[in-house]
């Protein structure tokens, strides 16, 4: 898997966010260079969500970062909007940051601990100067119900008085308070019941429905994202394997990885039989990847021509593009 | 036949500065020899207190327990320190969710190991080196000679786990406890981790209760299910049973709230509205009620019972989802 490429790219007019070959570096001891996301491409169109699967390592939190410019990338573009923010600094920067946020999955840390509900959801109005108090504090109300809480109840509490469904209530109103066009999700619902994770991704859908957002969804959770993303992106190992909508790639994935990573999410029903591991071993490392292919070494169709070329993503149906040189029928 | 492992009116609660917490609030459920169990619950249901309690892992001055707990008809909830150290390791074990802390981060995998096989088994050093080699292999830890030398954070998730399976299952215990064995992995590695918990169960005929949160991971994995609410078992039935003929309300809306690649994709995932009571509280009636959409005065005013509905299936409900 494990390919570059850009052929699932659409035309660049209708994309919120456009990445490009992006890659980005972290340095380790001794002067060893690991490549965490090794030339991924991606775009999501106005009002689409994207959703980016991976297992742990395979670079999905680095990509979101490194698309928020939380992190420095070492090359490629990011096009939010026609603005390259790989390219900006400073003061720019800082003036592109309203129109993307984010919110991660553990969410009781990501609020302060000492400021009241109605401030933590404020504070971005505030440090923009977006109207004056009242105004401020009429869009708290609304932003708060928003996402189905009553404001005269949550409102002067701080959140240490809360649980994590409700803390990621708080931290997706405070997201919202600017009107971003992106919101980036970093595992939203991970640390959450069953139960409560349903209300977050409804309140997700609700919100993108509301306010005309696009979505980066990243999980490692096949069956939320499915029931969240217009498209998928499945990564392993700094690369992408396979995009394709999400019905298609789920239902009939192409990528011998792919197929692997639905098979292993635990169905509940008892009269189905239960497949067992497709995979043995775990991912390789990103310090020394295998060449080629990066699946290679897992993967079930593997000959040496995997090892000696990369694969490139390709539309293999209309649609749906896969990473692969023996992609599965 | 008795069954190997019998928990009846088991009842936890503890000493907080808000009063009393009653963690887990009249908990029935046996075991049977070879059988897997799973036990599913959300967070603060009271399901990994109830299996440590199961262990006789409770044992402070602010833990308030009473019913029992029987290994083999042998009591072992009030079992003295000393006696059921005796029993740990060599006839009930225990899997913790996360293998990084509970395996001890400056000694290395071989020497973990050895301890309990020479301590319990009373084998000499190199024996206990060659049976946890062995005791490697019979986990699928790829290259085991290295992997003993090794520290813990020199593994990854995966074989950390597998790690300690072996040593859970050292000493050959009857019954292994397995606390969200693979909340912590990748679901890749977690197909791995649940057939191996299965391969060995039957290899060495040892029952298995295994403690999730996913229905995903117990359906295709276990002989029975308890499902726990709020401190109790609201259901438990043969898992084919539970599935194609649930009773509690609860047990279907939990089932319905999974987002499920099996089934066309919804607009919108069926929720259950609110969030499980605070369990500093006494509620007189249903612990689900407030949230059930079948509920009715009954449920408020009354605490339903445990309901046989025949075949092993035990459900507590007033009302269940088609009738009695």
């Amino acid at each position: 898997m494990a390919g570059t490429g850009k052929a699932h790219l659409r035309d660049s007019g209708s994309a919120v966010l456009r990445v490009e070959d992006l890659v980005i570096e972290f340095s380790l001891s001794g002067g060893v260079k690991v490549k965490a996301v090794s030339g991924i491409s991606l775009d999501i169109c106005e009002g689409e969500t994207v959703a980016v699967v991976g297992e742990s390592g395979c670079g999905k939190s680095t990509l979101a970062k490194g698309i928020m410019r939380l992190i420095d990338t070492k090359s490629g573009s990011v096009n939010l909007l026609d603005t390259d923010l790989a390219q900006l600094k400073g003061e720019d920067l800082r003036k592109i940051r309203p129109s993307m946020q984010m919110i991660f999955q553990d969410s009781i840390s990501s609020l302060d601990p000492h400021m009241k509900v109605n401030e933590l959801v404020e504070q971005p109005l505030k440090v923009w100067r977006r109207g004056d108090e009242f105004a401020r504090r009429d869009k708290v109300k609304e932003l708060l119900n928003s996402v189905g809480l009553d404001p005269d109840v949550v409102g002067e509490r701080t959140p240490t008085e809360f649980s994590g469904g409700q803390c990621q209530r708080i931290s997706i109103a405070r997201a919202l308070a600017l009107e971003p066009k992106l919101l980036i999700c970093d595992e939203p619902v991970s640390s959450l019941d069953v139960s409560i994770q349903a209300q977050i991704l409804n309140i997700l859908q609700d919100m993108k429905d509301r306010y005309g957002l696009s979505l980066l969804f990243i999980s490692h959770d096949l069956s939320v994202v499915r029931s969240i993303s217009d498209r998928i992106v499945v990564m392993y190992s700094g690369k992408i394997c396979e995009v394709s909508t999400a019905n298609a790639l789920t239902e009939h994935p192409r990528h011998h990885y792919t197929h692997a990573l639905i098979s292993s999410v635990p169905i509940p029903d008892p009269t189905r039989k239960v497949v067992g591991a497709l995979l043995q071993g775990e991912p390789p490392s990103p310090v020394n990847p295998p060449s080629g292919c990066r699946f290679r070494t897992r993967c079930p169709a593997a000959t040496d021509l995997c090892a000696a070329e990369e694969p490139q993503l390709r539309e293999i149906t209309p649609g749906q593009f896969v990473a692969c040189h023996h992609p599965r029928s | 036949m008795s069954a190997l492992f019998e928990i009846s009116d088991l009842r936890i609660s503890f000493e907080t500065k808000r009063g009393q917490l009653h963690a887990v609030r009249g908990v029935s459920l046996d075991v049977g020899k070879g059988e897997s169990v799973g036990i599913v619950g959300e967070s603060g249901s009271g399901k990994t207190v109830m299996s440590r309690a199961s262990m006789g892992l409770l044992r402070g001055k602010r833990v308030i327990r009473s019913g029992s707990v029987k290994l083999e008809g042998v009591e072992l909830l009030t079992m003295a320190d000393n006696e059921i150290r005796e029993y740990w390791g060599t006839r009930i074990a225990m899997v913790f969710q996360d293998p990084m802390t509970a395996l001890n981060p400056v000694r290395r995998i071989g020497a973990q190991m050895n301890e309990s096989l020479i301590k319990r088994l009373g084998m000499s050093k190199s024996e206990a080196t060659k049976r946890s080699l062995e005791l490697l292999e019979l986990v699928k830890l790829a290259e085991p000679a290295s992997q003993i030398k090794k520290y813990p954070h020199q593994l990854s998730g995966g074989m950390r786990q597998r790690v300690m399976i072996a040593m859970a299952i050292a000493c050959g215990p009857e019954i292994l406890f397995a606390d969200e064995p693979t909340t912590a992995l990748d679901v890749t590695v977690q197909a791995q981790v649940l057939d191996l918990l299965e391969d060995l169960r039957k290899e060495l005929d040892m029952a298995m209760v295994i403690v999730t949160h996913d229905l995903g991971v117990v359906a295709g994995h276990t002989d029975k299910i308890a499902v726990m609410y709020a401190g109790e078992v609201v259901e438990f039935a043969p898992t084919r049973e539970l599935f194609a003929n649930t009773k509690m309300p609860y047990t279907e809306a939990l089932m319905k709230s999974i987002p499920r690649l099996d089934r066309q994709k919804e607009k919108r995932i069926p929720v259950i509205p609110g969030r499980p009571p605070d369990p500093t509280e006494h509620n007189p009636g249903c612990s689900f009620a407030p949230r059930c959409q079948y509920a009715q005065q009954k449920c408020r005013d009354e605490h339903p019972t445990l309901e046989d509905a025949g075949g092993g299936h035990m459900y507590r409900c007033f009302f269940p989802i088609g009738g009695r």
